[in-house]
């Protein structure tokens, strides 16, 4: 399944608070950018909030600092910003159905070998069976940090980058494409999570800059080759 | 600002196509060590790497040799791959080192960009950053006192055993290399050790919030700004022209990248992208002499000013005769420009008499 995101937001409340977990380099990269968008932003940790005080202020300026607990609580939109090996820790919140994005990737060389990320699935299907109250959407994993500021275009822009985004909820989906326009990227709405192991690093749409008709394009020749 | 040359001490293809044997590069890194040290470079550092295409595995060798062979330039890690290694058997090393050079070495420790060394000794990935940590506390522990009672998690307890010799410096000089990650840029400044950056591509002021936060941390901690020293690692090459230099250094950053492409699943490297980071703005320090000074003065006034600035040349060490022009043309032809301008500023910049 394919379907083109843009459009097909709009239906619910539009979120406007964007809860951010991890203070990292993909975490205030992707709180600068909401921001930047329009959105408020919360960011929190496993630590302490102050712990992060001095990262946020300097690296995410405008952006509240709270405990993860209450970044999540506040949040029409949750960003996993943690490195994968750590992805078990969050299962001890309760995401009450949120809409959750999942841009975290597998990568061995860097990260270590994890057994239950060598096999046939995604890592947001790992992701989201760890997560149950989670409306888990795989998206911004394959761009990079600092080029989600440096590539992004208001829409319409000829050429304006696109980025793909899977989950196996359609009002998800939805949300998480409309959250994708405001950060300066046309949404491409690649279906059910399954869809997400196309997306993984290795294969085409990594860490490429590809425009939607692009994007389309080479999702649609990876479902032929990688899902099931 | 002191200038210096870091080498990974990796095997290349040679300008025939035939990779280099181990003892060929040994043999021309100590040569380049020498030639450094005689054009009048600050600094020349030696990576940690464990594996197949790398002969560093030992560094502090490698800067024991290089030691006997110079007067002058500094010799330091780059990184130190911290967490793997025992700090006390590190200290050690480094205090030997130091009686060997007659005072020019320092560590820079760092997670370093590969993840070999854990499997090798044994260590679990998962403890990567507590072993960071205690191991960084050990370590500067010894440096302060030479009989410390010390206990953590990773290694058995001290009770007040002696760890000899002594480093000839008064405080052997231990910096944090980093790459991007803003928890090592707070935790350098809270501890006031001097900052080693890494920035392998993009632009060098895109990291300006993150040593802006370092220097604040360390601040805040009370360290005094001369202590929170930054020095930039960066990709360089140096030839007699702009078209020389990026012509001869592609190729083998092409090699480099388009293997780590294939390990890590990136896109291959391109030219164009070789040429947007060459280009003003962008953070390869390629080009001729005047253009390789700008970019270091324009990198020093990006970041908020540089104490040292590394060429990170590993790839151009595949062909010995381009590497050895372009350490002649740094010591002979950059340092000059860049020393002049460094102390007008500084002049400039003190009140008057």
């Amino acid at each position: 399944m394919l379907v083109d995101g843009t459009g097909t937001f709009g239906a619910a409340a539009a979120p406007r608070r964007i809860g951010v977990l991890g203070a990292g380099r993909v975490g205030n990269a992707v709180a600068r950018q909401a921001m930047h968008g329009g959105y408020e932003v919360a960011i929190g940790t496993a630590k302490p909030p102050e712990d992060i005080g001095l990262i946020v202020s300097f690296l995410a300026p405008g952006a509240t600092i709270a405990s993860a607990e209450d970044v999540i609580a506040g949040s029409d939109i949750v960003v996993l910003a943690i490195p994968l090996a750590h992805y078990r820790e969050l299962s001890r919140h309760d995401f009450g159905g949120r809409v959750v994005i999942d841009p975290m990737n597998y990568w061995p060389p860097l990260d270590g070998h994890l057994p239950e990320f060598e096999g046939e699935e995604g890592s947001g299907e790992v992701v989201q069976r760890a997560l149950p109250t989670a409306r888990l959407v795989r998206a911004l994993n394959h761009i990079g940090y600092h080029e989600l500021e440096e590539n992004a275009l208001p829409p319409g822009t000829p050429g304006r980058q696109a980025l793909a985004l899977a989950g196996d909820d359609p009002a998800a989906r939805a949300a998480v494409a409309g959250f994708i326009d405001r950060l300066g990227y046309d949404p491409v709405d690649a279906g059910p999570l399954v869809a997400a192991r196309g997306f993984r690093a290795g294969l085409p749409l990594f860490g490429t800059r590809l425009d939607r008709g692009e994007l389309v394009a080479t999702i649609r020749r990876l479902e032929v080759e990688h899902t099931p | 600002m002191e200038i210096g040359i870091d080498s990974f001490a990796v095997l290349m293809p040679g300008p025939t196509g035939r990779m280099q044997t181990p003892q060929e590069r040994m043999d021309d890194l100590m040569a380049e060590i020498e030639l450094a040290d005689r054009v009048g470079l600050d600094a020349f550092g030696v990576g940690e790497h464990h594996r197949a295409e790398f002969i560093d595995s030992a560094p502090t060798v490698i800067m024991a040799a290089g030691a006997a062979r110079t007067k002058n330039i500094r010799l330091n890690s780059a990184v130190t791959v911290l967490s793997a290694v025992d700090p006390v058997r590190l200290f050690q090393q480094f205090a030997t080192l130091d009686l060997i050079s007659k005072g020019r070495v320092e560590i820079v420790a760092g997670r370093g960009s590969f993840v070999d060394a854990y499997p090798l000794f044994g260590l679990d990935l998962n403890d990567y950053d507590a072993l960071f940590s205690e191991n960084l506390d050990l370590l500067l522990r010894l440096r302060e006192e030479s009989h410390p009672r010390w206990q953590g998690r990773f290694r058995p307890e001290l009770t007040g055993q002696g760890v000899f010799p002594r480093p000839a410096q008064a405080e052997l000089p231990i910096w944090i290399g980093v790459g991007g990650t803003p928890q090592s840029f707070l935790r350098a400044g809270l501890l006031g050790l001097p900052l080693m950056v890494a920035i392998i591509g993009g632009t060098f002021r895109r990291f300006r919030p993150l040593v802006d936060l370092y220097r604040r941390a360390g601040q805040e901690a009370g360290h005094p700004p001369e202590k929170l020293k930054v020095a930039l690692h960066a990709f360089g090459y140096v030839a007699e022209t702009s078209e020389r230099a990026r012509s001869e250094a592609y190729p083998p950053w092409q090699y480099m990248m388009s293997s780590l492409a294939k390990e890590r699943g990136w896109i291959d490297a391109s030219r164009p992208q070789f040429d947007a980071m060459a280009a003003p703005g962008g953070a390869f320090m390629v080009g001729s002499p005047e253009e390789v000074a700008e970019k270091m003065l324009g990198a020093s006034a990006d970041l908020g000013g540089l104490s040292r600035i590394t060429f990170q040349m590993s790839g151009a060490s595949g062909n010995p005769e381009q590497m050895r022009r372009s350490i002649e043309l740094l010591g002979t032809k950059v340092a000059p420009i860049v020393r002049q301008a460094s102390a007008a500023r500084s002049a400039a910049a003190a009140p008057a008499a």
